[in-house]
């Protein structure tokens, strides 16, 4: 790949979710301005109001939830050399996907009764389900050295891939007493790390908002529930908060509804 | 000459979500006018159920980034009313601390980063960096110390982290109210320099009368607490009759739902607060708002982002205190969230998010699993009498180009600094 002949053109653009992420940037403050120094911002809808149709790099937040949505990012796809899933709702479909355990017309009825019907709904999923994405930032929200570094490889075009460490790498070596030790349930064994641990050390446990670490051992928490002794830890926790199956798979399904845990082992009334 | 104006504006720019305008202007009368939410629903309310109230409390901030302490906070005080849980003083304390922190990011972000631009013939802040340096360090400056004072409570602004039912996660070290009390004073300086700024603005004209709705509270201006007060109505309500006051509809051009109490569209937000519960703003905050040309009450729509910085000035001055408060008491470690247990109820919470009212309700089975949620969100609230506003001022710019109207028809919409994107979130099931 050759380096960028002037100053790149970034847009970013948002689909469902939260706009957390884009607000997370902001949160860069000084450090912003020095990164956009090195590019040239044309389309940001959220600060900025004229939008060019021309652009290099696209920061795409949000998940596809709607038939438009795939219009959209094919189009952005097509325009940009560079796609970047910002977040995890935009890379692995966050709360967004739960409710992917409904048929779309029973889920209108429930939410919007009669008047569902001109509402343009569809199963959710992540931007890298319908276009191919060149880079992928997680985390809700988005952990800010890390968006720092994939900005400055993208710069430099180099390649970024997520660490594929689990949360517990970070805590332990923020010297953060367990959460399974607190009897908390915690899905930092098997969630991707970058986030520093952020959670644990204000004393919750991981959500597994980072989504799981490729050949992730699910099968060790999950069957741990139903008394094999093959987590001890988690077992206990499990024994301890007298969690079912169903109740463990809730837990993973916050962020990870879209992978193999719990697929399929939903009841009809979607309460997982 | 026969003029014909047709305003068509697909997602409206500076505004935290997505909504379209759509006018007719035929011969200086307003045919038609309609304020749309094309927002992608996201079911929240659906998907919650299941659910313990654990993850509840952790998926609820997920509805909105910028207003993700008040969702959290007003969570919260529903799963705490239906487990009925009690929270120590030093919780309430450190909430409302994170909650001031919230509010001054978001005000911020919309007085300088949303509005700011129009105020100033920019199109974004980002000409402003080269052009006015120092009004953009400092409305940066201001946007991390709100985000710090959320984040010194809860780990985090965007999303809050520490805050538990019953209490807290997380035991904050002393030396840091120390540090932040200092900036805090820093921080009223910026504001009082932000209040120069904005004294010198001039911003269109629109005074209409209107319903005003607010929480409001016996002992101080009401955000985390209180009951539900309309400028119609002498009494507050209770939080938990806000199905009988508040009334919900569905039109066909939103995703939206609109509501009314006692006329068809009402108010919320700060210029609502300002104007309920004036006489509880600190000292600062009331020579401010007579600075800026504020005056109590008042009917201008526009005046909403300067209710806004009024509003800054008070929550500083207010975190100031509570800053003292606690190191005065010193921070006790709290283990009361470790000890609650599962139990079948159905809550009520409500506060004032940035934007206005916010209701969360939750029921939970025996075993803490949630069976129903609702939620409703200020913007939906305020969609009504934004299209009212929009229909009264109109004709007071028909004879205006097409590109004027639209402008100015954009920044009545920024004013209200909606935040569509979890304005489609509101269901009604029973």
């Amino acid at each position: 790949m050759m380096p960028f002949a002037r100053k790149p053109r970034v847009a970013f653009f948002d689909f469902a979710c939260c706009e957390g992420c884009q607000l997370s940037i902001l949160e860069l403050d000084e450090k912003l301005f020095d990164l956009l120094a090195h590019v040239e911002v044309v389309a940001w809808r959220e600060v900025m109001s004229e939008i060019s149709e021309e652009y290099d790099i696209a920061f795409c937040e949000g998940s596809i939830t709607r038939q438009q949505d795939i219009e959209r990012i094919k189009t952005i796809r097509d325009k940009a050399e560079i796609v970047v899933s910002l977040g995890t709702c935009a890379s692995i479909s966050c709360h967004n996907a739960l409710k992917n355990k409904w048929a779309m017309n029973e889920l209108l009825a429930l939410v919007y009764s009669e008047y569902g019907e001109h509402i343009d709904t569809i199963p959710a999923r992540p931007i890298a389900d319908v276009v191919n994405v060149d880079y992928q930032i997680l985390g809700c929200p988005v952990s800010l050295p890390e968006f720092e570094t994939v900005f400055k490889r993208i710069l430099t075009r180099q390649a970024y891939t997520p660490s594929n460490q689990p949360v517990c790498v970070e805590c332990k070596r923020n010297d953060i007493l367990c959460v399974h030790e607190k009897g908390m349930v915690c899905l930092g064994p098997v969630t991707r790390c970058g986030c520093n641990a952020i959670c644990t050390a204000f004393g919750d446990a991981c959500r597994g908002c980072r989504g799981l670490i490729d050949d992730a051992n699910l099968e060790a928490p999950v069957r741990a529930l139903f008394g094999e002794k093959l987590h001890p830890i988690m077992a206990e926790v499990a024994r301890n908060n007298r969690l079912t199956g169903k109740e463990i798979i809730a837990r993973f399904s916050l962020y990870n509804n879209t992978g193999r845990v719990g697929k399929g082992e939903e009841s009809s009334d979607g309460t997982a | 000459m026969a003029q014909h104006n047709s305003i068509n504006v697909h997602h409206v720019t500076r505004v935290e979500g997505h909504g379209d305008i759509t006018a007719e202007i035929k011969d200086g009368i307003l045919q038609q006018l309609r304020f749309s939410v094309v927002e992608a629903p996201r079911f929240f309310e659906a998907f919650l159920r299941g659910h313990h109230f654990n993850e509840v409390i952790h998926m609820s901030s997920r509805v909105c980034g910028i207003c993700a302490v008040s969702h959290k906070c007003a969570a919260l005080k529903a799963t705490e009313s239906a487990l009925r849980v009690k929270v120590s003083r030093q919780t309430k304390l450190l909430r409302r601390l994170a909650y001031h922190g919230e509010i001054l990011s978001s005000h911020i972000l919309h007085i300088y980063f949303l509005a700011g631009p129009d105020f100033f013939g920019v199109s974004s802040i980002l000409p402003l960096v080269e052009r006015e340096p120092d009004m953009v360090r400092r409305a940066m400056r201001l946007k991390k110390l709100g985000y710090d004072l959320s984040a010194l409570v809860v780990g985090r602004h965007t999303h809050p982290i520490a805050m538990t039912v019953g209490g807290f996660t997380f035991t904050l070290e002393v030396a840091h109210l120390a540090e932040m009390q200092d900036r805090v004073t820093q921080g009223l300086e910026d504001l009082r320099d932000t209040v120069r700024t904005l004294r010198k603005i001039e911003l269109p004209h629109l005074e209409r009368e209107t319903e005003y709705v607010s929480l409001t509270h016996p002992n101080r201006y009401a955000f985390y607490d209180g009951e539900i007060l309309s400028s119609d109505r002498d009494e507050s309500v209770s939080r938990d009759k806000y199905r009988e006051v508040i009334k919900e509809y569905v039109v066909d051009y939103s995703t939206a739902k609109y509501a009314r109490w006692n006329r068809p569209e009402y108010m919320t937000g700060a210029l609502a607060r300002f104007n309920n519960n004036y006489d509880q703003l600190t000292d600062g905050a009331k020579t401010a708002a007579d600075e800026l040309g504020l005056p109590h009450p008042c009917h201008k729509p526009f005046m909403i982002t300067i209710a806004q910085l009024v509003e800054c000035i008070h929550c500083l001055e207010d975190a100031g205190k509570i800053l003292q408060t606690l190191l005065v008491l010193g921070i006790q470690p709290d283990t009361e969230h470790t000890k609650i247990k599962d139990r079948a109820g159905t809550g009520v919470g409500a506060v004032e998010a940035p934007r206005g009212i916010l209701f969360h309700e939750y029921q939970y089975d025996d075993r803490g699993k949630c069976l129903s949620a609702n939620m409703v969100i200020p913007t939906a609230q305020n969609l009504a009498n934004l299209e009212a506003d929009m229909r009264a001022f109109a004709p007071t710019i028909a004879h205006e180009s097409a590109e004027t109207i639209t402008h100015l028809l954009e920044m009545l919409v920024r004013a209200y600094d909606p935040c569509i994107s979890c304005s489609t979130h509101v269901i009604h099931r029973r």
